[in-house]
């Protein structure tokens, strides 16, 4: 597990270095800054992220004065000299030729006078050692001094990884039994791009390479469940008392993902629906196992049954990827993050089935075993706080499908009928995101009447 | 011949002019050596050549020169000139041995145009013209630039493969009535030396013909080179020559060896949807190419593309796809030579060069002996024996000598052969030659590289200098939203002197020729400065790359007599 997360790790470790959660040596370096300076990453285009030292023009000890030039910086566009703005000393280089480091790090320390050489050596050493002390704490055994998010943070992702380790031993003859990696050069590219380790993703390619796609889904896997914060987390925040807490490799795929859900032009159109007749229902087969879950997911996949282009998404921002089976996702809070089990072809298997599955999912997901293809198959999504005794919410729309729905508690409420007379009924609110690049203001309005509809005449339920 | 400065008559007009009287048609013939690289415009000289020399016949008795092919060969000869295969270097001596009156005969045993019209950069320019077309649709960032809105774009195989091997028959047909329409003889079979000046010809196991030439050519080109251990199928293995036939468009492609043909395939691979792995030998990609555009073009072709690379390995072993498993490759260290890495993929494309086609050629008849195949030619292509003397009578042109695998070099060399054998010496400059590669964008070259222009500069103790210019300044590309490139120049600043250019761009293949003619013709930048360029086009690039150059010397030549306007 401690090499999984290593790994899962190492491509950061420049932002780690920066925000590493080990305060004090930054505290005690601050105080001896006026004299050793640090060279940082510079941004040399507007685009730059990161930047690849070519070469160091300088080495370790040497001489240098204000405008000369010290390290040569590949960016994504062009190779370029870095001059220092200070005269003083290169006394160390913490990023070696070939390496990657994110703009505004530092990669060198330059002293003023050739005494301070040792002292900025042995404080870039205090920095290299506490980044990678971030990068070992990862197990929780090797550093118990560290704060405690990140080790149940880094469990959550462990686990997500291992349950997905076995099936690649299988299924590519080229792993030599899981030894090694086979993935497709599009796929290496983007698992570095979005951080994913790929020792963790199945690949469903030819002779079961890891392909693009397979990439992209373990990244909306561990990121589809992302519609509110999870109770978890809010306990854990209190913990950390000041500084900044490196993402996991999940929540840093979370936070890529919200970003990107803004590139999608979503509406929201919220129903109220009477569920006294559900909840009658409710009680009537709930000794057979039939979970409030199930009703739901069942009553929402029939609507969609009839309402297609809600099951829809756009995928290349030029069409339609209709959906040929109906797979609800139901977002469920775990340590330290979210996972979306699926419910697929929920419009199909019945009640009874559709519960005893949603069971065993929900067993796997706390266990941490659910596949890849349990968790990263929705079509649409539900999102239930109700629980909570949330009324209404609304939820940000997982990138790469078209709808999500966010379910409220259901309430006794106070009516008053058409025929003029006032009465109590329970009734819950339900609020739709959706991308409207394929679905429309009426086209939700007619799906959520349909789902009132079920839900209010839940006969069709029980088939 | 460098005299005849033939850039004021354009093919057009001569065309208006043909039949007025013979000094006209020495001059369009000459017009027409121009035309001849790697049969590229052929149909502009074929279609004049098919009208004019029919008015024309009754004139030609005039000269001898002036016929289609010499018709009385030298004494005791069948033939003045014969050479051994038609592909593009033979077509180029051949087309200039009639100019010179000399009766020419081709051999040719397999298809005219050889590698480059069949198998090499003329399918492979319209698979390119193709990969260019599907990375502009797909490139929706690029579209929406322009304010153009296209729906998903996708592509035919067939149709795609088809295009390839149409244009391969169009110029290959082009080609053969060229040669015909000229009264070239071309005769059919495989050619062997025998003696001195005398050829045979014929099918294998056939009957075959003695003839007698006063000068022999072999232009016998170049076929795929194949490292050891490499099992070729020709579906799952392939080399260039299945590649451009493109029967398969695999999802996962290695490519062994970055140069040139490793390049253009893997944009034509990638523009239609293949993801591609480099494995090459040296330890960076595209060895031979300029460092620094090396490197640009790395930014541009490979990094943000589905490509990915392993360098400083050697491929021991390729095994092609059976029994549902797939391509393997095992890939050891170049250096350690200890086993690095397996591959399996779908297919691979052994890019790793050319090897000269030199076998049966009847070399032991003349006491010649290839070295690693290429057969040893002097500056001026003659053949060398195993004793280091010169056979007489015999000269090597193109790939099979190795000097310069292009081409168009080869044609040059042709040019040059037929030069020397009609009684003017010759010495080709291949310094003046170019090179392109057809990515997208396309790379270009003449001259030397900066590292090796340097290396000259310390042993002849000499500066040079560097000018480049970018192609974020040119209008025309900017307009065309390309202007992702630079160009470079490297030069000597005491005396003017172009040492070579680089250019990494839009039309990069289309604008080198400025600079390769600038060396040819031994202009130098104080003077070519002066000249003026279209607005807007991309050849200020050039221009601005010229001015840009810091040169000591004044004007050497300015224009001797002012043209009044």
């Amino acid at each position: 597990m401690a090499h999984l997360l290593n790994s899962s790790f190492t491509p950061t470790t420049t932002s780690l270095r920066r925000q590493s959660p080990s305060l004090p040596h930054r505290r005690s370096t601050t105080q001896i800054q006026a004299k050793i300076r640090e060279i940082f990453m510079p941004a040399l285009s507007s685009t730059m992220t990161e930047g690849k030292i070519v070469s160091w023009i300088k080495s370790e000890g040497e001489k240098l004065s204000k405008g000369e030039s010290v390290v040569v910086v590949e960016s994504d566009k062009a190779d370029m000299d870095v001059e220092t703005f200070y005269d003083g000393y290169l006394a160390a280089i913490m990023v070696e030729e070939g390496g990657v480091a994110a703009v505004g790090s530092a990669i060198a320390l330059l002293a003023e006078t050739e005494d301070e050489i040792a002292l900025a050596v042995s404080k870039a050493k205090d920095q290299s050692s506490s980044s990678s002390s971030v990068e070992t704490s990862s197990s929780p055994a090797q550093e118990p001094s560290l704060s405690s998010p990140v080790e149940s943070n880094s469990v959550a992702v462990a686990a997500v990884k291992t349950a997905a380790a076995p099936v690649v031993v299988s299924t590519h003859p080229a792993s030599d039994g899981g030894k090694r990696i086979v993935a497709s050069p599009y796929a290496k590219k983007l698992a570095k791009e979005l951080n994913v380790d790929l020792s963790g993703v199945v690949g469903s390619g030819p002779m079961g390479r890891i392909v693009a796609k397979d990439v992209e889904a373990a990244v909306v896997a561990s990121a589809v469940a992302v519609a509110e914060p999870t109770p978890v987390a809010s306990k854990q925040t209190p913990v950390v008392e000041s500084g900044s807490v490196p993402f996991t490799t999940m929540q840093g795929a979370v936070s890529r993902n919200m970003v990107e859900s803004l590139a999608v032009p979503t509406f929201r159109v919220g129903y109220t629906i009477t569920t006294d007749a559900l909840d009658a229902l409710y009680k009537k087969i709930k000794s057979k196992g039939v979970t409030m879950t199930a009703l739901l997911a069942k009553a929402t996949a029939l609507a969609l049954a009839k309402h297609p282009v809600i099951n829809s998404s756009c995928r290349d921002g030029k069409s339609f990827t209709y959906n040929s089976n109906i797979n609800v996702a139901v977002a469920v809070a775990i340590d330290g993050g979210l996972i979306t089990p699926v419910l697929q072809n929920a419009d199909k298997v019945d009640i009874y089935s559709l519960s005893r599955k949603w069971k065993e999912l929900v067993d796997k997901a706390r266990a941490k075993q659910l596949q890849p293809h349990e968790y990263s198959t929705g079509t649409f999504t539900l999102s239930n706080l109700g629980m909570f005794g949330v009324d209404r919410f609304d939820a940000i729309l997982p990138p790469g499908t078209g709808a999500i729905m966010a379910v409220g508690a259901s309430e006794p409420t106070v009516v008053a009928t058409k025929d003029g007379r006032i009465g109590m009924k329970t009734q819950m609110q339900v609020n739709v995101t959706a991308d409207h690049r394929v679905i429309y203001g009426a086209d939700l309005a007619q799906f959520l009447q349909t789902l009132a509809k079920i839900i209010e005449d839940p006969k069709d339920l029980t088939f | 011949m460098h005299s005849l400065s033939l850039s004021s008559s354009s093919p057009i007009t001569v065309r208006s002019s043909a039949g007025a009287s013979s000094s006209d048609l020495f001059f369009r013939n000459n017009n027409n050596s121009q035309l001849r690289f790697c049969g590229l415009r052929k149909e502009a000289f074929i279609s004049t050549n098919a009208v004019v020399f029919k008015q024309l016949r009754p004139k030609m008795k005039v000269s001898a020169s002036l016929s289609g092919n010499g018709t009385t060969p030298s004494k005791g000869f069948d033939y003045d000139l014969v050479i051994i295969g038609a592909g593009v270097g033979g077509h180029g001596a051949a087309l200039h041995a009639v100019e010179k009156g000399l009766k020419t005969a081709i051999i040719e045993g397999d298809v005219v145009g050889g590698t480059c019209v069949n198998r090499g950069c003329v399918p492979s320019k319209a698979l390119l013209a193709v990969s260019g077309r599907m990375r502009e649709l797909q490139n929706e960032h690029h579209m929406k630039s322009f304010g153009l809105q296209v729906a998903a774009a996708g592509y035919d195989r067939q149709g795609v493969a088809d295009h390839a091997e149409n244009l391969a028959t169009k110029i290959r047909n082009n080609l053969t009535n060229s040669l015909k329409s000229l009264g070239v003889d071309i005769l059919t079979g495989v050619g062997t030396v025998v003696g001195p000046q005398k050829v045979k010809y014929g099918k294998v196991g056939g009957s075959e013909t003695v003839i007698t030439a006063k000068d022999i050519i072999i232009a016998t080109g170049s076929v795929p080179f194949v490292p050891k251990g490499v099992e070729v199928d020709g579906k799952t293995v392939i080399t260039s020559d299945h590649a451009l036939k493109l029967e398969t468009v695999p999802e996962w492609i290695v490519i062994v060896g970055s140069g040139y043909i490793g390049l253009e395939f893997s944009d034509v691979y990638t523009a239609l949807g293949s993801e591609v792995t480099f494995v090459e030998a040296l330890d960076q990609l595209m060895p031979g190419f300029d460092p620094e555009i090396g490197k640009l073009a790395q930014r541009v072709l490979i990094n943000p593309r589905k490509i990915d690379y392993h360098t400083g390995v050697f491929a021991t072993k390729i095994t092609p796809a059976k029994d549902g498993k797939p391509v393997t490759i095992e890939l050891i260290d170049a250096k350690t030579k200890e086993p690095k890495d397996t591959l399996e993929v779908d297919a691979a494309l052994i890019a790793t060069g050319r090897a000269p086609f030199t076998q049966g050629l009847g070399l032991e008849n003349v006491n010649v002996e290839t070295q690693r195949g290429f057969i040893p030619v002097d500056e001026r292509m003659r053949v060398i024996d195993s004793k280091g003397k010169l056979v007489p009578h015999l000269y090597c042109i193109g790939d099979a000598n190795g000097k310069m695998m292009l081409a168009h070099a080869a044609s040059a060399q042709g040019i040059s052969v037929v030069e020397q054998v009609s009684g003017k010496d010759h010495v080709l400059n291949h310094l003046s030659i170019p090179a392109a590669c057809f990515t997208h964008p396309e790379i270009s070259m003449v001259g030397l590289t900066e590292p090796q222009a340097r290396e000259k500069a310390e042993k002849e103790g000499f500066e040079i200098g560097i000018a480049k210019t970018s192609f974020k300044a040119n209008t025309k590309a900017l307009a065309e939203n390309e202007g992702e490139g630079i160009a470079k120049l490297i030069y000597r600043p005491d005396n003017g002197e172009i040492l070579g250019v680089h250019i990494f761009g839009m039309h990069a293949a289309d604008l080198i020729h400025e600079a390769s003619n600038a060396i040819a013709l031994g202009t130098r930048i104080q003077d070519i400065k002066y000249a003026v360029h279209a607005h807007p086009t991309l050849s200020e690039v050039i221009d601005e790359l010229f001015k840009s150059a810091k040169v000591k010397t004044e004007v050497s030549s300015a224009v001797s007599e002012p043209v009044p306007v």
